[in-house]
């Protein structure tokens, strides 16, 4: 598996830690799920409130990789300052560098994000973008220092899925070497075991799981589908074709009439 | 003096950053801060002194995607 800043992750499952029914459901699902990466965010706390103390607590128990975020920037600067923000919270100089340039689909400002990611670079983040499956922005974002991606595989909680195949598989083979996560969107585990299959480093999903009927069994499916789409690519799989081609051997087959 | 705290004016004494935490009632509790978008990490908090008008913004983990 591809290294994330050199770092080896035991499984290639990045899960979001909002909207669960309840902390304990929460925490039942990154444990039986074995997810690897745990994204957190930083909100306004009031005096004597510290409910940023007890969830970062239970995310410590974890024991996971913390991925902090910068869900609901809008701009390069209000972005860069919620990293460091971030990052002296959780002592990680990783980000999930998230600019929002759309309201209705949440879909990355490409320039604030280049500009965002420049900076923080610059300032010793290791930045994951996340990013469309434009190939000309990601070699921007390269260009800027990132040394990972995260294309999305449809807006922020939609759960549609990989819309755009084409797009992501022609981004795939542009920057094999890249480690990439498909980031976003996916809302059912075959969705994730074809953003494996189509030779993604892993997956980050948040509201599929969050959000399901019983969101430990969701987490357990998804890590599944993750873990089988990886088999799948090392298996290496065959070319598909056009017209049929029989399996059962002609040869032998009993003449009749 | 007057100032933003998280969107909301208060009234205060002035001070530096790390004065206005205690009075607000913060104590140790774990948060990030900014003044006027600008992050202010825990070591210059002491240093660094909040005057009429600023916004002040405290932050401490959440849950997030």
């Amino acid at each position: 598996m591809r290294q994330f800043y050199g770092t080896s992750l035991a499984t290639p499952f990045m899960l979001g830690t909002a909207q669960y029914p309840s902390p304990a459901i929460l925490a039942d699902a990154f444990r039986q799920s074995a997810a690897s990466v745990a994204t957190v965010s930083v909100r306004r706390e009031s005096a004597g409130e510290r409910a940023g103390t007890a969830f970062w607590s239970m995310i410590r128990d974890l024991d996971v990789h913390v991925l902090p975020n910068t869900a609901g920037c809008h701009s390069a600067s209000e972005a860069v300052t919620t990293a460091k923000m971030a990052r002296e919270l959780f002592e990680t100089d990783w980000i999930k560098l998230e600019v929002i340039g759309h309201t209705d689909s949440l879909q990355p400002d490409p320039f604030g994000l280049v500009d965002a990611a420049r900076q923080l670079v610059a300032d010793g983040f290791k930045v994951f973008p996340y990013t469309t499956e434009d190939v000309v922005l990601a070699d921007r974002l390269l260009d800027a220092g990132c040394e990972v991606l995260m294309p999305w595989g449809a807006p922020i909680g939609t759960g549609l899925g990989l819309i755009n195949p084409y797009g992501l598989r022609s981004l795939r083979a542009q920057f094999p070497d890249v480690p990439m996560v498909i980031d976003a969107g996916l809302g059912v585990p075959s969705q994730a075991a074809q953003a494996m299959e189509m030779g993604f480093d892993a997956v980050l999903l948040n509201t599929a799981v969050a959000k399901a009927g019983d969101p430990v069994m969701m987490a357990v499916a998804f890590a599944r589908a993750i873990e089988a789409g990886q088999a799948a690519v090392r298996a290496d799989p065959m070319t598909p074709r056009d017209m049929a081609a029989p399996s059962t051997p002609l040869i032998g087959k009993a003449f009749l009439t | 003096m007057k100032i933003t705290v998280n969107g909301d004016p208060v009234e205060i004494e002035a001070g530096s950053v790390t004065a206005v935490l205690a009075k607000l009632g913060y104590g140790d509790t774990k948060v990030a801060t900014a003044v006027n978008g600008v992050f202010v990490p825990a070591s210059q908090r002491d240093d660094t002194a909040l005057v009429a008008g600023d916004a002040l913004e405290i932050v401490a983990p959440r849950q997030g995607g």
